[in-house]
């Protein structure tokens, strides 16, 4: 081959080529498209729960954006047991908390206890029910740790809702929470 | 690879001649009912008309079913209990598909093992092999997204479960895994979407069954010995073969009736035995069933997916188990290449066919672990079991082949019959 110089035709193939790519494309994505989530799924949903029923050492779920939301107010036991423990002995060492943001001179935002409780005193726990495994609902009061078991696949959470033993790769999501009022928490 | 030399369709009278002209419709259906079929069949090669009876039984028993199911989320159950109660032999119907489904993977899963024993899937047939587990994929997809539609507590924390596999992948997992169900969680728009998809892929799945005949057509079939058909001339080929019909035909309607006497028994008085009753309790969201068990014809892959419980360098354990039960399938695919025997079928292989046999009890035994809950040594055993079902694709297949000793093959599939059904007399030579 002397020269590598495309002639008319070999542009003329490209073109078209190129043309039925773009074409071909712009078909095929708005079938692909058409099974994201629809807008009234989108729509931002935010909910607000009563929690001034909730005692001690009792937790609530919530269904919010058609997952399971735990609302645990813990005893002083638990919150202790949730202290007590060393970063060291998580597997997980990220927070997971959609409300926190690492603290100056740090990278990120560690899986201490009161990086995921929602107060200051560590008494409202608020978590996604759903297992980071594959999205069974784990028990509460239960497993190895007091805290949480999902029955699928063996997975054990604390009292923080960390995972500790399992197949789950990471903690039980804190998502956007706040309290409102005294008896009232914002999901969202 | 010449195929077998045949007659074939001659049209007789000036009616047939003037349609064979336009549409040689007659010619296809001749030449594939008459094809040259090895004289030598056991009852292991009856498999493939029960699994195409099983298609045919899910499409017309599914289209009937879909005149009276509601596809959604507060309906859906419902509507499975109206073909229960009040639908005129609704729970017939319905009993047929969900039973029907079992039949068809009891059925899949002898025709997989036959052509692994016999080595059907090595060359020539390699493309009949893919056609076949792409087949069996496809099934699997239209098993699982069936089971979603009654929507019970099974159906939903199935799809839950299933879909968050996808979710495992690392990067898009939960892009993915958000585009399959169409929201956040498992809901209507997950529902709709599976019903459309569990309508499609059995059509499909027609189409790959096409395929799949008209390559082993090519080819020919395989037979127990795993010697060819000869086809150098019409006489000879004569001598290793008789014409599918009438002669399988009949052998295997006769094997179809016998597995119909079981199957109706069971569709009949025992419809329920290989059901979870927990998806006979409406889809809860908020509650998982204590034990989330895959229907039968999964476990042995779901134990697979358990069996992984530790992370690998930076991929964790979840994604390694996803990885493990997809590949434990393709490992399967690959057998014509990771087979390296010269000899075809394991009657001759008699090291193999200890290694076979092992293969067989782990199918079994992993079977066994997908269904009980993980705890205690249940994820030790999957583990082995699943190392197991590797080795013997990835390492036995290849090193047997350059280190058994294997016995002698008959020359013809003709000295193989003779030897079973000697000649009566010798006038007949």
């Amino acid at each position: 081959m002397s020269e590598d110089k495309g002639n008319r035709r070999d542009f003329l193939y490209v073109a078209t080529a190129g043309t039925g790519a773009v074409i071909g494309g712009a078909a095929v994505w708005p079938m692909i498209n058409q099974m994201n989530p629809s807008a009234d799924v989108q729509a931002l949903s935010s909910i607000e729960v009563d929690v001034s029923d909730v005692e001690p050492g009792t937790q609530i779920t919530v269904k919010w954006l058609g997952k399971p939301v735990f609302i645990r107010r813990r005893t002083s036991e638990e919150i202790k047991a949730a202290r007590d423990v060393a970063l060291e002995d998580l597997p997980d060492i990220d927070a997971r908390n959609a409300n926190a943001s690492p603290v100056i001179g740090e990278t990120e935002t560690y899986a201490k206890d009161s990086n995921r409780s929602l107060d200051e005193t560590g008494e409202w726990l608020v978590m996604m029910g759903v297992c980071t495994h594959l999205g069974c609902v784990p028990l509460g009061d239960a497993g190895d740790f007091g805290g949480w078991f999902c029955p699928c696949h063996g997975s054990h959470y604390d009292t923080a809702g960390r995972i500790r033993k399992g197949p789950a790769p990471e903690n039980l999501p804190v998502p956007v929470a706040a309290f409102v009022d005294a008896n009232t928490i914002k999901l969202g | 690879m010449a195929g077998i030399p045949h007659d074939h369709y001659k049209p007789k009278t000036g009616m047939q001649k003037w349609f064979h002209e336009r549409l040689p419709i007659a010619s296809l259906v001749y030449d594939t009912l008459t094809f040259p079929t090895p004289k030598n069949l056991n009852w292991m090669w009856i498999w493939g008309i029960v699994l195409t009876f099983c298609l045919a039984l899910q499409i017309i028993t599914g289209i009937i079913l879909v005149m009276h199911y509601t596809p959604h989320v507060d309906l859906a159950f419902d509507s499975v209990e109206h073909i229960m109660r009040d639908v005129n032999g609704g729970w017939a119907f319905r009993y047929l598909h969900a039973n029907g489904a079992s039949l068809f993977f009891i059925a899949v899963y002898a025709h997989i093992f036959r052509g692994l024993f016999y080595g059907s899937y090595k060359a020539p047939r390699e493309i009949t092999w893919i056609l076949g587990m792409l087949i069996y994929l496809m099934m699997m997809a239209t098993g699982f997204l069936g089971y979603v539609l009654p929507w019970g507590q099974m159906s939903f924390w199935g799809a839950t479960v299933i879909t968050g596999l996808f979710g495992a992948i690392p990067g898009v997992g939960s892009i993915l895994q958000e585009w399959l169900l169409g929201g956040p969680a498992v809901d209507n728009a997950t529902l709709n979407r599976f019903f459309s998809l569990h309508y499609l892929l059995p059509f499909v799945i027609v189409g790959l069954v096409a395929l799949h005949i008209w390559a082993f057509h090519t080819t020919g079939n395989n037979n127990p010995t795993g010697v060819e058909v000869r086809r150098k001339s019409k006489a000879e080929a004569q001598k290793d073969t008789v014409p599918f019909w009438p002669y399988y035909v009949m052998k295997d309607l006769f094997a179809l009736v016998m597995i119909m006497i079981v199957f109706m028994a069971i569709v009949g008085f025992m419809p329920n035995y290989l059901g979870h009753p927990d998806n006979y309790i409406p889809a809860n969201p908020l509650a998982t069933p204590a034990h989330i068990v895959p229907e039968w014809y999964y476990l042995p892959f779901y134990a697979i997916l358990r069996a992984i419980t530790f992370d690998v360098l930076f991929l964790d354990a979840k994604f390694l188990g996803v990885l493990a039960m997809f590949g434990s399938i393709a490992v399967m695919a690959l057998a014509p290449w990771t087979d390296t025997s010269p000899v075809r079928s394991g009657r001759y292989r008699p090291t193999f066919k200890i290694a076979f046999w092992i293969l067989g009890f782990d199918f079994m035994l992993l079977m066994w672990c997908g269904a009980q809950p993980a705890e205690g040594l249940v994820p030790l055993v999957s583990l082995i079991g699943a190392i197991y079902w590797f080795a013997y694709f990835l390492i036995i297949l290849p090193v047997l082949g350059w280190t058994e000793k294997t016995l002698p093959v008959p020359e013809t599939i003709e000295a193989d019959f003779d030897a079973h059904y000697p000649p009566k007399s010798s006038t007949v030579k």
